[in-house]
């Protein structure tokens, strides 16, 4: 029985360093000097450690404006998004109105259709609205967020009515009802959707490569890919970008992992 | 009383739903809707400069799509790429699920975020952090294989291994996601049953054949569902690892889509591609469906 503890133990962490190691080679290999990684065997651990590809990315590429666009961008997006979605997902799960399942249904039977489908009408529209270039163009896909819906739907189903009667026949209204006592109930899923909606948007690129032409609106993945098709032998250099790139959403998700993970099972397995 | 709190419960539902609905209808219906009516028309840059230049072609686009070589090509690539992809990708997750749910396992929370970390990584950083380890000369991938006595292999040069490298990353990337969805099926199979087989001398394989599996049919089929439609829609792989190449072996649909729409502008072809694939995932999705029907599962 020992025994077996520690090869299944030794197995899995055998499995989950060669699933880390791509991750942690990207990371060493930002501190080694230009040139250096292009050897035969590859270096895992630079020679003499230093900050310099980071220095050329804040530098002369201007990383830093790339940074910024994707942290406004995300954001705005999942502040948007939030606004748009949970409001939607507690009334459609708790208040009563006409038309209500019927509209729901329909939401259930768009989710078979993937978002690319639309992608060149939707340019065309925003183009007429003046919206192409521009970040509320990049925006625009965040506000449509049925997946968000079903996420606060499902979490407010087990909210007790009775709670909710209580409310009104203190003769609080249906807004000071969401805001006062709903909306707190709601943090946990508010914190996931919160969560899921960043790194969506942070880590989206088709959307961002098509809506901004102005290389000055650039999120960090277009800016990144944009450089990788230039430099394509700057291996040490591409790698410090990788780092800048990913590294943010990666703390994001390990200190929030909790909400993360149990969110997607919410989304997926349940709905 | 009621019948006022009814009316402002009412209200306060299409106020509530309203911004929603109408971003939704706005930004995701009306746009789907309208890429059927943009591919049968010759929407180009013409059109694009002034709308008069628009006409009305029918079947046309279709048409020469099915003329296209590289229409096929992308089609096969794609099929390809879900043929080979899903069986990979889902026997990946379901062994990383099994690994992780193993009782003997110490430590488990860390082998799971672990195994869970490339999911929420950032695709393009990753796809270009891939091609250095695909790197013939300097990959990392190359020199494990070299420690072994193979000779190096040329993945992202050449026709044959380009498409099984992008998979190699696509499975790194994605498996984690479907081990997370494994893992809560596979905790609701009773012990007991699996305990009982044990002891009627049943072996790994097939306690694995007969306990486990049915009991979390219906998830492999969820897995797979979800993971057709994901090799359906490869795009920022292809651009970032390989553009396309070479000859063409790594085009997929959308990496077509995008550069008929947005490289030629020819957006009503551009449309008609976006139809076609939408059709094909439904196709196959309901298929699957079928088959799953048939066998049980659900």
């Amino acid at each position: 029985m020992m025994l077996r503890r520690w090869i299944i133990t030794l197995l899995a962490a055998l499995v989950a360093l060669v699933t880390i190691a791509p991750l942690l080679w990207m990371l060493s290999v930002s501190f080694m000097a230009p040139g250096e990684a292009s050897g035969f065997p590859p270096p895992l651990f630079p020679a003499n450690p230093g900050l310099d590809n980071y220095r050329t990315l804040f530098g002369s590429f201007g990383i830093g404006r790339f940074l910024a666009n994707s942290l406004l961008v995300s954001t705005l997006a999942t502040g948007l998004a939030l606004l748009f979605t949970v409001p939607a997902g507690y009334a459609f799960a708790k208040l009563r109105f006409r038309g209500r399942d019927a509209t729901f249904r329909l939401l259930v039977a768009a989710l078979v259709v993937p978002g690319q489908i639309g992608m060149l009408p939707l340019f065309l529209e925003l183009k007429a609205m003046g919206l192409v270039n521009s970040y509320a163009g990049a925006l625009v896909p965040w506000l449509a967020g049925i997946f968000g819906i079903f996420l606060v739907r499902q979490y407010c189903l087990s909210i007790p009515d009775e709670m909710l009667e209580a409310a009104r026949i203190d003769g609080a209204s249906e807004g000071q009802i969401l805001r006062r006592i709903v909306l707190p109930i709601l943090t946990p899923i508010v914190v996931t959707l919160a969560l899921f909606v960043f790194l969506s948007s942070w880590n989206d690129f088709m959307w961002p490569l098509i809506i901004l032409a102005d290389q000055d609106l650039y999120t960090l993945p277009v800016a990144l890919a944009a450089m990788s098709r230039q430099h394509v032998q700057d291996n040490e250099l591409m790698m410090a970008g990788a780092v800048v790139t990913t590294l943010p959403v990666l703390i994001l998700f390990l200190s929030l992992q909790r909400f993360y993970l149990s969110g997607l099972l919410a989304g997926s397995v349940k709905g | 009383m009621t019948g006022l709190r009814r009316t402002e419960e009412a209200r306060a539902g299409w106020a509530m739903t309203g911004p929603a609905l109408a971003a939704i209808l706005v930004f995701f219906v009306l746009p789907a809707a309208a890429s059927l009516f943009l591919s049968f028309t010759d929407f180009d840059i013409y059109a694009l400069a002034d709308i008069g230049n628009l006409r009305f072609v029918g079947l046309q686009n279709y048409q020469r799509l099915v003329e296209n070589p590289l229409f096929w090509k992308a089609m096969t690539n794609t099929l390809l790429f879900v043929a080979i992809g899903t069986p990979f990708v889902v026997l990946l997750s379901l062994f990383a699920a099994m690994l992780v749910n193993s009782r003997w396992l110490r430590w488990r929370p860390v082998w799971r975020v672990a195994l869970f970390a490339p999911y929420v990584t950032t695709l393009v950083a990753t796809a270009v952090v891939w091609r250095y380890l695909l790197h013939t000369r300097y990959g990392l991938v190359n020199y494990l294989l070299s420690l072994f006595g193979i000779a190096p292999i040329d993945w992202l040069g050449s026709p044959t291994a380009s498409l099984p490298a992008i998979l190699l990353f696509v499975g790194w990337k994605t498996f984690g996601y479907n081990m997370i969805i494994f893992l809560a099926a596979l905790q609701t199979v009773p012990r007991e049953l699996d305990e009982a087989a044990r002891i009627d001398g049943a072996g790994w394989l097939a306690r694995l054949r007969h306990v486990t599996l049915p009991a979390i049919a219906p998830t492999v089929l969820l897995v797979s569902v979800l993971t057709v439609a994901a090799m359906f829609q490869l795009f920022a792989e292809p651009y970032v690892m390989t553009q396309g190449g070479p000859a063409q072996s790594t085009v997929t649909i959308l990496y077509f889509m995008y550069e008929e729409g947005f490289k030629w502008w020819n957006l009503g072809s551009g449309a008609a591609v976006a139809f076609l694939l939408f059709l094909c995932i439904l196709a196959v999705t309901l298929v699957q469906l079928r088959l799953a029907k048939r066998g049980g599962a659900i």
